[in-house]
This record gives C-alpha cells, sequence and structure tokens, in this order.
C-alpha cells in the first residue's frame, strides 16, 4: 500500500498562498463574505493582533485542535490570516484584542495566572469551556478550523495528498491498493 | 450554430435553471426542434476552470446568496446562512454531484399508501407509477452512461469501497457493489474513463461524471435550438390578463434588467429557488404567488434524513482516493417497519478531504477529541447515510419578512424540524453503519450530522389533485398550463435514493409531453 511521508518539509511560499483562500472560505462557513487578499506571514509581524494577544491567542488555537505532531508555525499561520482580516476590520480587532484580555482574565479566575502560562493543558481547557458560548471564543474557534486545516502542509502531515487531477489522478497511484483486508 | 433568440421572441420555451432538470429538458425540447432560452443565475465554468481544492472550488461553484434558516435541524445551528450545499452555474448542480443513479422503488412512488398515515407527515402518493417511470428511467441511464445499466461495466472498487464491502460481507447484507453511477467506467459518449481523482463533489476534471455542462448543454446548442445565457438571475415571473405566463424578467450579470418573453416557463432553479422565484411572481390575479392556490408552494421541504458514519482503523485507507461514492449496501432501503420507521435508506462511500472533514465532522467541536479524529485522518473509511425524509407542511421556504437580495427582493428562509420517523431512521442507520465497520476491527466510529442539504426536494410537490400539490404528474402547474416545474421540487416524496436520476427520468418526460401539448396547441 503506498502511504505518505509525514515528516515536516517547511515551505513559506505555499503558506502564504493558501493561508489567502482560508480567509474566504472561513467567511462562507461563519456567515460573512471576506475578499480574498495577500497574507503576511507571522514572522513579517501581526498588524491588528497585539503582541502579547498573538501570545496568548496563539496557545488558545494551539489547545482548540491540538495536534502534537504540527509545530508552532501552522498555527502562526492559520492566526496570521485572522489578523489580515482584523486589519481591515476593526470591530473584529477589538473582538480578538478584547478576547484575549478576557481569556486571561478567565484564566486568573479559574487558575490564577494568564491563559498562557497556565502549566497543564487540562487546565487550559477548562478556561476555554468557561468562555465557549462567547462570541469571541466561537469566531476564533469558526475561522481557525478552516485557516488551520486548509495548509497543504498540514494535509501532508495528515496523509491527505490534496490535488490528484494533474497527476493523473489515483488510476496508477494505489486508489486500490488496500491490502490488509484479505477477502476485500 | 449556438442560437440567439429576441428578447420579445415570444414562441421560446424558457427554461429556468441549467441542472439535472433544467439543462435535461432544455436539451430534449431542442433536439425535438424547439426552440429553447435557459436562463442560468451562475456563471459557465469549464472543465479546465475546476479546481482540485475543497474551499477554492467551494467558493467558486456554490450558491452562495445569503439565505437564513430556521427550525430545530442542526444546520440552523451550525451554518445558519447555508442551509444548502448546492451549485450556482452553468450545469447546476450536475457539477458537483456525486453521480450516484438509482431508480425509486415501486413502493416509494406510493408513500402514503404503503406507510399509512404517518402523524406529522403530509404524505401523498405520487400521481407516476414505477411502471409509468421505468421506459424514463431506461432513457435516462443510457443518456448518462450509468454502471450497472445498458451493459455498462461498474466501476472498479477504490480503498474506501474495500472497507465497506468487506463490513457489507461479515454482517450479511446481499446488495452491496459499486453502484449504479453515472461515472463513464470506460469511454463513451465521447468523454473518458474515470481516472479515480477524487474530487467528483469539486467538478469531475476528466469529464467521465456526467453533468449537463459538457452533455445535454453543449449538444442542445449544436441543434442550433438552444441558447443558454448565464449570469442571468431570474426575478419574476409575469403573466398575461388570461392567467397565462408570457415572460420572465431576470438581471444579468451587470443587474441590468431584461423581459424575455415565452410561449412556455419551466421553472428548475432548485427546491429552495423555484418556490421562491413562485413566492416572489405573486401578481393581483395570484396574490399568494403563481401556482400557489394550493398553499403548497414551498412547503413539504425534504432533504432526506442524512449522517455520515467514520471508521478509524489502525491500518491505513486513504479513502479519498478515487470515485468518492462508488460503494454502496442496498438492503436497509427496503420497507420494513419493524425496525421502527417508515421507508428506508442507503448506505454509500464518502470521503472528504482535510478540509472539509475539519468543519463537518462535528461542527462547533474542537479539543483533543476533535483533533485526534484528524490525526487519524488517512486511517478512516467514511460512508454517508442517505434515506427517505416525510414531507411536512411547516417544514417549508418562504419569504424573509425584512431582508432582501441586492435586486430588491425578499431572500428565502428555509424552515426544517426532523420529524421522528427521520431520528429514528438515523438512529438506525448510525448503529448499522457503525456495525459495518466494527466488523472490520474499526477502532472508533464517529457519527457525523447532516451537512447542509444536497438533495433539496418537495417545495412544488406533483398531486393529482389540485388542491394537495403544485404540479400535475407532468410537472406542469395545475393553475397555470403553460408553466411547468422541472427540478427536485416536483418530487411527492423523497424516497431513499439519490434524486438526480429521477429528475432526469422526469424532464425526459416532461419534453415528450411539453412537445406534444405544443403540437396540439393546447399550450
Amino acid at each position: 500500500m503506498r502511504v505518505l511521508d509525514k515528516r515536516t518539509r517547511f515551505n513559506r511560499r505555499n503558506f502564504l498562498k493558501t493561508s489567502a483562500a482560508s480567509v474566504a472560505a472561513a467567511g462562507a462557513v461563519s456567515g460573512g463574505m471576506v475578499s480574498i487578499t495577500a497574507m503576511p506571514a507571522w514572522a513579517e509581524g501581526l498588524t491588528a493582533i497585539k503582541p502579547d494577544a498573538a501570545k496568548t491567542l496563539l496557545v488558545m488555537v494551539r489547545d482548540l485542535y491540538p495536534h502534537d505532531r504540527l509545530g508552532d508555525a501552522y498555527y502562526e499561520t492559520a492566526l496570521a490570516s485572522m489578523d489580515q482580516a482584523a486589519a481591515k476590520d476593526a470591530t473584529l480587532a477589538g473582538q480578538l484584542n478584547e478576547g484575549a484580555v478576557a481569556l486571561d482574565t478567565a484564566a486568573r479566575k479559574l487558575s490564577n495566572a494568564p491563559y498562557a502560562a497556565i502549566k497543564a493543558e487540562k487546565d487550559r481547557v477548562a478556561v476555554l469551556k468557561s468562555i465557549e458560548t462567547t462570541p469571541f471564543f466561537r469566531k476564533v474557534r469558526g475561522d481557525m478550523v478552516v485557516a488551520l486545516y486548509n495548509q497543504p502542509e498540514v494535509w501532508a502531515k495528515l496523509g491527505y495528498e490534496g490535488a490528484s487531477a494533474e497527476y493523473g489522478g489515483y488510476i496508477h497511484r494505489g486508489f486500490d491498493d488496500l491490502d490488509w483486508i484479505k477477502d476485500a | 450554430m449556438v442560437a440567439k433568440f429576441a428578447m420579445d421572441d415570444d414562441s421560446v420555451v424558457v427554461v429556468i435553471g441549467s441542472g439535472a432538470g433544467g439543462g435535461t429538458l432544455a436539451n430534449e425540447l431542442a433536439q425535438k426542434g424547439i426552440k429553447v432560452v435557459c436562463l442560468e443565475a451562475g456563471g459557465r465554468h469549464e472543465i479546465q476552470d475546476f479546481v482540485n481544492d475543497e474551499w477554492k472550488s467551494f467558493s467558486q461553484i456554490s450558491w452562495l446568496d445569503k439565505r437564513t434558516t430556521s427550525g430545530s435541524w442542526r444546520v440552523a445551528k451550525d451554518f445558519p446562512n447555508l442551509p444548502a450545499w448546492i451549485v450556482k452555474a452553468v450545469g447546476g448542480s450536475t457539477v458537483h454531484w456525486a453521480g450516484a443513479s438509482l431508480r425509486f422503488q415501486e413502493h416509494e412512488f406510493k408513500a402514503r399508501t404503503t406507510y399509512g398515515a404517518v402523524e406529522g407527515a403530509n404524505l401523498l402518493d405520487w400521481p407516476v407509477t414505477l411502471a409509468e417511470m421505468e421506459p424514463y428511467y431506461d432513457k435516462a441511464e443510457f443518456k448518462m452512461g450509468t454502471t450497472g445499466t445498458n451493459g455498462i461495466p461498474r466501476l472498479p472498487g477504490n480503498n474506501n469501497y474495500k472497507v465497506l464491502a468487506a463490513g457489507a460481507k461479515k454482517l450479511g447484507y446481499a446488495e452491496f457493489h459499486t453502484g449504479n453511477m453515472s461515472i463513464n467506467s470506460k469511454p463513451r459518449d465521447g468523454r473518458g474513463a474515470c481516472q479515480q481523482i477524487g474530487f467528483c463533489f469539486q467538478g469531475c476534471k476528466s469529464g467521465a461524471k456526467w453533468s449537463t455542462l459538457y452533455t445535454e448543454i453543449p449538444k442542445g446548442e449544436a441543434t442550433g435550438n438552444l441558447e443558454v445565457r448565464p449570469n442571468a438571475q431570474v426575478l419574476k415571473i409575469e403573466h398575461d390578463a388570461k392567467g397565462k405566463v408570457n415572460a420572465v424578467l431576470y438581471a444579468d450579470a451587470t443587474g441590468a434588467m431584461h423581459r424575455q418573453k415565452a410561449r412556455i416557463v419551466a421553472v428548475a432553479g432548485n427546491s429552495i429557488e423555484s418556490p421562491r422565484l413562485l413566492l416572489n411572481s405573486a401578481s393581483t390575479m395570484f396574490p399568494d404567488g403563481l401556482a400557489n392556490s394550493s398553499g403548497q408552494v414551498g412547503r413539504n421541504y425534504m432533504r432526506h434524513m442524512t449522517g455520515s458514519v467514520y471508521g478509524v482503523f489502525d491500518r491505513p485507507v486513504h479513502m479519498y482516493r478515487g470515485t468518492t461514492m462508488a460503494g454502496i449496501i442496498r438492503d436497509e432501503s427496503r420497507f420494513d417497519p419493524r425496525r421502527g420507521f417508515v421507508g428506508g435508506y442507503e448506505m454509500e462511500t464518502l470521503s472528504l478531504g482535510v478540509p472539509f472533514m475539519a468543519a463537518f465532522l462535528d461542527p462547533g467541536a474542537w479539543g483533543r477529541d476533535f483533533s485526534s479524529a484528524l490525526d487519524a485522518y488517512d486511517h478512516i473509511a467514511g460512508m454517508w447515510l442517505v434515506g427517505e425524509d416525510m414531507p411536512r407542511e411547516t417544514n417549508r421556504i418562504t419569504l424573509h419578512a425584512t431582508e432582501k437580495d441586492k435586486f430588491g427582493l425578499p431572500i428565502p428562509n428555509v424552515n426544517f424540524d426532523d420529524h421522528p420517523n427521520d431520528i429514528a431512521m438515523r438512529t438506525h442507520a448510525y448503529g448499522r453503519g457503525s456495525a459495518v465497520y466494527d466488523a472490520v476491527g474499526a477502532v472508533r466510529t464517529i457519527h457525523t450530522p447532516p451537512y447542509p442539504s444536497t438533495h433539496n426536494l418537495g417545495t412544488n410537490r406533483m398531486s393529482a389533485n389540485a388542491r394537495d400539490g403544485v404540479v400535475n404528474k407532468w410537472g406542469q402547474a395545475h393553475d397555470v398550463k403553460n408553466l411547468f416545474v422541472s427540478d427536485g421540487s416536483q418530487f411527492t416524496s423523497g424516497a431513499s435514493e439519490n434524486p438526480t436520476l429521477t429528475i432526469v427520468a422526469l424532464a425526459i418526460r416532461q419534453a415528450d409531453y411539453i412537445a406534444d401539448q405544443m403540437s396540439k396547441r393546447e399550450i
């Protein structure tokens, strides 16, 4: 059976390309449409999300969709797509920055520490549970489930091969190569 | 030679929509020498424009005009502005359909007689029988090149099918195979064989899958009798003083308004837009909407009982490789009320790529329980459950009280509550789906809630009696004899099968009727 090499092959250019499409897709799922635009990478600095908030949000997004095999870069890329949208939407920027502060407040209440400083994942999850119904939480969750999983680098890590037509489909590339069911 | 008809040519048949119903009807009429103007709200994207990328394709071809939702169905909570996942493009939803082409069963045309008076359901027998439909099913299968018919071999089974079939065998199911698929298993009708690409829902890049976009429509255009106008959003159907329809008002891509005169109008905009258009076409003579003396326009909205089961295995599956829906277990589609519900359901292979899997596996879910499923993505097999849901008068399309589209017309609201029969069937289907995967050693099974509706049915239903429905057995409006409904909204009940083959068969049959009535000067 043809299986995939899931080791990391980091490629910043692809990140830029795909995170841009994610913004529009996230809009479709969460209700509003957002235009597709170019995207600065995390490393080049976020524009709308403040540095402290960014730190908090990064941990939050990791806790929302925890994949121990994925480095921070994938989560940063996802968050960068949201920053780009927030740069053109002051309401969203406010929601994210204030949401991060509110998350810290909730964290202090439950664990006596700012969110990102809480050591145990289960304690951070408890904090997230406590704000699960807020518009801030729902916005971050809804946009990030699109932006994180719309990256070809993430697909490769999860064993998904993406586009196939340009390779001739799977007719000669293992569409029926499952070999562990004997009578199939 | 592609035809071009004048706006004031009142001899043309105007077909609204170019999908399974509209695209087929347009071609069938054109082949008979009848002049047709087909107005399509979406753009014309050809095969080379399709992309193997779920979200990009979604943005490219989906119907994304704003809609609202209400009712207790989960879609209203998770996707409040996306009740349906259908296509806005030339070819309509035949661009993204899976290709499953199943005939309805005899008893399913007699739902009221067979199931009895189900409380809270507005069941009715079709005014058509299977025997009457059989010659048209034959023609539809031949036209579409359906595998398992006309001597066309079935498709080879992919990895996802192998898991399904092994489970089906272990459970003692008798009827399972790679389906009756309108996807070429070998070259036919000028189109090649399936390349097992796996992006059936994003537009078939090889053209092996039947779509009106590259079969019916170009064939119709080649006759010189069919003009397709893309980016033509129909706003209103107009009528004369005698109550016969005589023109269609539409907006082009620039927003400019046009009035196309018509001898006959056929509505095929799918089960949300078709009733919306009739309701928006209300006039002094038809104050409740065109063809709505029964009050049934927009009612009895059906979306099939659906759900998905994903099985996680300790060995790889790569379910996304190959034809998405070439795999079916049919045993549960029988009528057997001992299971605790009327009607039946099919189990069909299904896979989503990582982007859609993340969005639809369990909308709103987060944390390790969710992400661990995606961590196992390449070890997952998937199936879709599709069964008959109960028509209910209160499940309906209505015009929004305040929200308007860019042309100033009320947007549609889709209200839906599952009937207890739907819930009982879904519970049973989840259980049997899990059993299929457990039988081959699944380490975990996941029950995924219904996606935004891909099968939208029933909102202009057929009835023998004018008081019970909107159209007669030919899809002809009871109230307006030169107005037809040509899409799945004319379905009297939903049956357990994917609807496209029946929509196509009805369109072929309707074309015969229209030609006959035109020649007799009845319409």
